[in-house]
Parts: structure tokens; sequence; C-alpha cells
């Protein structure tokens, strides 16, 4: 049973008892209660260990899957935590509805959007997915329900958004959706040779497209650090009568390798075809918002490519006053270990502040890579990498990661005292004892 | 199409009345827990349902099925699918142990479903059309010592649809039989899972299927069609033997 229960990263490894919520007006499971903690989960797409409670217990909330209420006219969806981001797409897009804010992946849960307080290639528009939240419920583990708002219970409201679960199970959200004209994107991609080019590039772009984001070359040094390919697109009014559809058949990556796939061969092999897929310097075109949004979701299980060890990902925000040598400096860390991996994604954040207590995102840009784990090797890179993110005053994002040292964590998050007052005695996760010092 | 749902809460229904919904039919839901019947009821208007009336049932008030079937075809203005969906799972020891208890879970998994059948059938037969889908199980097929309470009721409903296909065939009635095998439900919370397990969602759309082919006997997944003729063809003098 407990296999079922792991993170994206399938690193850290843990075993837990799973007790399932499915109505929302039931108390918590018995067996969650009682002796040692509990952690609620949603489809387990966070990467290391907050949405894991090694030798406890987790709350499976995705039976919560029903929708509440929606208004068409205005865009307010009420829906039970545990339904996907996919699933209010499948429901809304067609009625011209889009969620204001939308991670890599669509298989996330809305509390899991919630708990991670995610973000979006249009963060520097919207904000993170908290921003959109109007109102949840959160029942915590004494059986009390809190209506949690900006107007009522606003500090639970506030340290349940990138909370990370500790604060109870959210039962239910309403957010407010965003009107779109058509299911299609308006997209333009961009070929930069450099760093340098990158950030002008984002300064150009950010006025003019809701979402922009970019794809790095990490292996490059010297004069091509930091090259890529950067996207940028807006919702399109309609979609063109050629416009590619829906990924229609969703592959799944089919075997389980016993080490990763990922090596120096393949990595630079396939980086060096992406970055030349295009000939041209700018392509135009008119895409589904499943593949701008999700091109790795058309790929059901790739995570297993890391084998079996799994992987880490690496996610750091930079301030904006130190970004660009703070980036370079991370990137030819990286170039120079020629570990990295495939999709190493950057973007520059926008200033608008979360009521997220434990948010990630800070006004600056944000670096995003995945690490086949290769042990001691690998943690140690991870490591050279921390000096940079701690030397310029940025941080890690607590949904990616499964390592970082709790003296960055709490000098990174100074607001983590404050969550004291709200966090459920219940409740514990693998991530929060192991940045927090705290005991189950 | 106008549909009525009996234990319209239970994962199976609910994953079957989405795909109702996504398709803009109209539902009436019966269910035993007035909350869950209306967080479901919420969650298929929501989708698309061109309508959903509830009515609170426990299918061991007897006298309240007809009722319950008029208010559905009244809410409704008509039916045209019945889909049977409630039921439990006995505690085989505890049925072991009691007579008491073997009586009531016959009544919630065999007797109730053919009360609520004699009404619908008759209904129907005197309309001239309409569907009847039913889950029964997989266990109805072969009496074994881990489940045989379960087995008998669900064995005797799929025998007793087995002649309500045959009488109603010339009224135009179809009559589908639905044997799921294991399905990963709060039902089955407590089992551990293994690769035979299939989700409500691959079940309800089964179901869907062979509504639109108007199959007799649907196993869902398919291939318990095979795994159950396997244990079928085992002589009974070795199976007796066995610990299944």
């Amino acid at each position: 049973m407990s296999n079922r229960y792991q993170s994206w990263g399938r690193y850290p490894k843990a075993e837990q008892q799973a007790y399932r919520l499915n109505w929302r007006d039931d108390a918590l499971p018995d067996g969650a209660l009682g002796d040692g903690s509990f952690l609620p989960f949603g489809n387990g797409r966070s990467y290391g260990d907050v949405c894991l409670n090694d030798g406890g217990k987790l709350v499976d909330c995705r039976g919560l899957n029903r929708f509440i209420e929606f208004d068409e006219e205005t865009g307010i969806l009420r829906a039970e935590a545990g339904v996907l981001l996919s699933e209010i797409h499948a429901l809304t897009v067609e009625r011209g509805w889009f969620l204001p804010v939308t991670p890599g992946t669509q298989f996330a849960t809305l509390g899991g959007a919630i708990a991670n307080d995610v973000h979006g290639k249009n963060h520097h528009r919207a904000g993170t997915f908290g921003r959109h939240v109007r109102c949840f419920e959160l029942l915590r583990s004494d059986g009390t329900r809190l209506a949690c708002s900006p107007e009522e219970n606003d500090g639970y409201f506030r340290a349940t958004i990138a909370g990370l679960g500790m604060t109870g199970v959210i039962t239910w959200a309403e957010i407010a959706l965003q009107r779109i004209g058509s299911a299609y994107i308006d997209q333009e991609t961009i070929r930069f040779a450099n760093l340098d080019e990158f950030f002008s590039l984002a300064r150009e772009s950010d006025g003019d497209y809701e979402h922009t984001v970019a794809w790095v070359d990490c292996l490059p040094h010297g004069d091509m650090l930091g090259r890529g390919l950067f996207t940028r697109g807006n919702h399109a009014d309609a979609g063109g009568a050629d416009a590619p559809g829906a990924p229609s058949r969703r592959l799944r990556f089919p075997i389980d390798p016993p080490f990763t796939l990922v090596n120096r061969l393949t990595l630079k092999l396939f980086n060096d075809l992406y970055y030349r897929r295009q000939r041209a310097e700018r392509v135009r075109s008119v895409e589904h918002y499943a593949r701008f949004f999700y091109p790795l979701d058309s790929i059901l299980s790739w995570n297993r490519i890391y084998g079996s060890r799994g992987f880490l990902q690496y996610q750091c925000a930079i301030p904006v006053a130190r970004m660009e040598d703070g980036i370079r400096e991370i990137l030819s860390r990286i170039a120079k270990s020629g570990m990295g991996s495939f999709l190493a994604v950057l973007k520059v954040f926008g200033d608008q502040p979360s009521p997220g207590l434990l948010s990630f995102p800070m006004p600056g840009a944000t670096l995003a890579l995945d690490f086949p784990n290769r042990g001691s090797k690998t943690f140690k890179l991870l490591d050279e990498l921390d000096e940079v993110t701690r030397e310029t005053g940025g941080r890690l994002y607590p949904s990616k990661d499964a390592r970082m040292h709790a003296r960055d964590f709490q000098a990174a998050y100074p607001s983590w005292q404050a969550m004291a007052d709200f966090i459920d005695p219940g409740v514990s996760s693998s991530f929060w004892r192991r940045v927090t010092g705290a005991t189950e | 199409m106008k549909i009525l749902i009996i234990g319209a809460t239970s994962a199976i229904a609910a994953a079957t009345a989405r795909l109702f919904a996504d398709a803009g039919h109209a539902l009436f839901l019966a269910a035993r827990d007035s909350d869950k019947l209306e967080a479901t009821a919420d969650d298929l208007r929501v989708r698309g349902a061109a309508q959903v009336e509830t009515a609170t049932l426990d299918v061991l008030d007897f006298d309240r099925h007809e009722p319950v079937l008029r208010a559905a075809i009244d809410a409704l203005d008509g039916l045209d699918l019945v889909l049977l969906a409630h039921g439990t799972l006995p505690d085989q020891a505890a049925c072991e142990r009691s007579f008491d208890e073997t009586r009531r879970e016959l009544e919630i998994n065999a007797l109730s479903s053919i009360s609520l059948l004699t009404f619908v059938a008759n209904h129907f037969q005197a309309k001239g059309a309409g569907q009847i889908a039913v889950i029964t199980s997989v266990a109805g097929d072969r009496g074994r010592q881990s489940n045989y309470v379960y087995g008998a009721a669900k064995g005797a409903l799929s025998i007793f649809l087995q002649g309500l296909r045959n009488r109603l065939y010339k009224s135009g009635v179809h009559v589908l039989t639905i044997k799921p095998g294991f399905v990963d439900t709060p039902m089955t919370a407590n089992f551990d899972k293994g690769p035979l397990w299939a989700s409500p969602e691959q079940v309800a759309e089964g179901i869907v299927r062979a509504l639109k082919k108007e199959t007799d006997v649907t196993y869902l997944p398919w291939f318990w069609r095979y795994i159950m003729l396997l244990i079928r063809l085992i002589p009974e003098r070795l199976f007796k033997r066995l610990s299944l």
C-alpha cells in the first residue's frame, strides 16, 4: 500500500500508512488520528518530501474530487480539494474559463496547488495561485472546521496558502478563474545565445506577454553560457482552423530502469538537438493550451527516466538585485559539473506578493532543473549551488526540495516561526521535521 | 436520456453518473446518506447534467421502493434507464456466525434489487422500451469459502437478470448484467491492491460502452470473463480443496 505514496522525484523513499478521506462532510478517518502524525496527500506531484510523512500516516484526499458550484458568468469555482487541475480545465475551458495560475503539470490537485502556492509562466502578471483563492475550509485534527478567507480566520488563510499541508486538511476551496477566448495560445519561440540575451528578452517581453518562460541548455560554458529558447505567449481570441488540437494520445514511459538514462552523452545529444530544433531565430505558432503549458504531461510517468534512485530538482529564486550575476554563477557551476538535466527552466518573477506566509516566489529570477540522484556527488554539487543562493539572499522552493539545510530554510523563510500558531498539532511531514528540527 | 440510479453515491455509480452528466442526461439519484447524496448531485449539476433530482432511500425499506420509482418518473417526466448500483461487502465470518447477518446481506444485495426490478420491469414492459443495468459481481459466478454469502446474493441476482432479460426481450427492453472484478473503491478500502484492480472510472466507461452496444453480460475489466471461465471450469471435487 505504501508504494503508491511517493513524491514525483521518487526520492526520498518513505513508508507511511494511508487513510482515505472520501467525503467533505466526513470526519477525519479514525486511523489517521491518535498516535503519531498525519499529513494530507493529494496526487503526489511535489518533488521531494513535502508530501511525505515517513514513519507516520497520510490522509489521501483524492476521493474529494467533486465540483460544488461553478458560476459561468463570474468564473468563480468552488470544488473539493482533491480535484485535479486537469479536471477543472476539462470542465471550464470550453465554457471560456482558465485557471488564473497553473504550474507545469495539470495533474496536481486543487488542494496541492494551494498548499504549495504554485506559480506559472504568468507569475510576472498574476503572481501565485494563492492570490486567486477566495476562501476554503480547513478540517483540523480536533474535528473543528474553519472557514478561511482574507476576511475570516485570515491567519489560517495565510498560513495554509504555501503551508505545505501543515495546518490541516483543505476540504474544499473557491477560486476565481480567468476569462479566455479560446483553448489556444499565440506563441512565439525565440532562440537566445546567452544569459544576457535572456534577460533582455525577459525585460522586453514581460509587458506585452502574459506567459513567458525559457528553456536553458545547462551544458555550454563561456560565451554560450545560458543559451536557450525563450517562449512567450498570450491566450488567443480563437483557435485558427489549422491549429493543432489537444495531444490526443498520452504516452507512458514504459519501463522502470534500475539506473538513470540521463547521463553526459544523452544529455548533450538531447540539449543540442533541442536547441537546434528550430532553424529560424523566431518561430510563431498557435498552440493548444495543453501543449503550451503541459508538454511533459503528454508522457506519463516521465519521472521513471531517472531510474529507481530517483532525482532531485533544484529550484531557486534569486532576488532582483542579484539575479543576473547569481543565475550566471549557478549556471556556470552546473556547466562545470556536467551533471544537470534535459530541462532547465528559467523565468523572471514579478513583484505581486502572495498572501502565503511561506510562499516561495520573490521579485527576481527563478531557475529550476533536475539532477539524477547519483548520491554524494549530486548532493555535493547542490551544496555548492546553495552557497550562491544563500549569498545572494535567494531561497529554494520547498515543493521541489528533498535536501535543503535547515539553517537555509529558516534564514530564507523568516515567517516559519509564525507558522507555529497555526500548525495542526496532529500534522507533520518529513520536510517539516527536516527543516525545523521538529520531532514527530 | 432520463436515468434513475439507486445507490448513486457508490464510487462506481458516481463515476458512471459523471459520464451521464457530461453527455447532458437528466438524473434521479437515490441513496441512503443525504449529505453524500447532495454532494454527488452538486457535482453532477456543475458537470452539465440536464437535471438532477434526489431522494434518500434505504434499500431495506422495501415499502419505499415503488414510491421512489414513481417519484423518479414524475420528476424526470419519464424514464429510459435504471442503474442499480447499491450494495455492501459482507463480513463473511460474521455471516457464518449469525443467520440474521446473512439474511440482512441477502436482503441488501439480492432481495432489494429483485423488489426494485419487479416494479421497473413492469413499467418498462408496459412502455415497450427501456434499459435496466444492474451491478452484480464476478463473485456470483462460483461460491468460494471467503465470500460465499456475497457470492450467493450476486449469483441469485445474476440468474434473476437472466430470466428478466429473456422475459423482456420481446418487449424491447434491454437488461445489462454488470460483473465487475476487483474495483478500488471505499467498499474495498481494506484490501491490498494488485495489478488486477481497476478504478471506478474504468468500470464506468465499460458500463456506458455496454449500454450503448446493448450487451447482455459485461465483465469489467474484460479479462475477468476469462478468469471466471477458468474458475468455473475447475471440477468441484478439486475446487473444494482449494483455499479461495
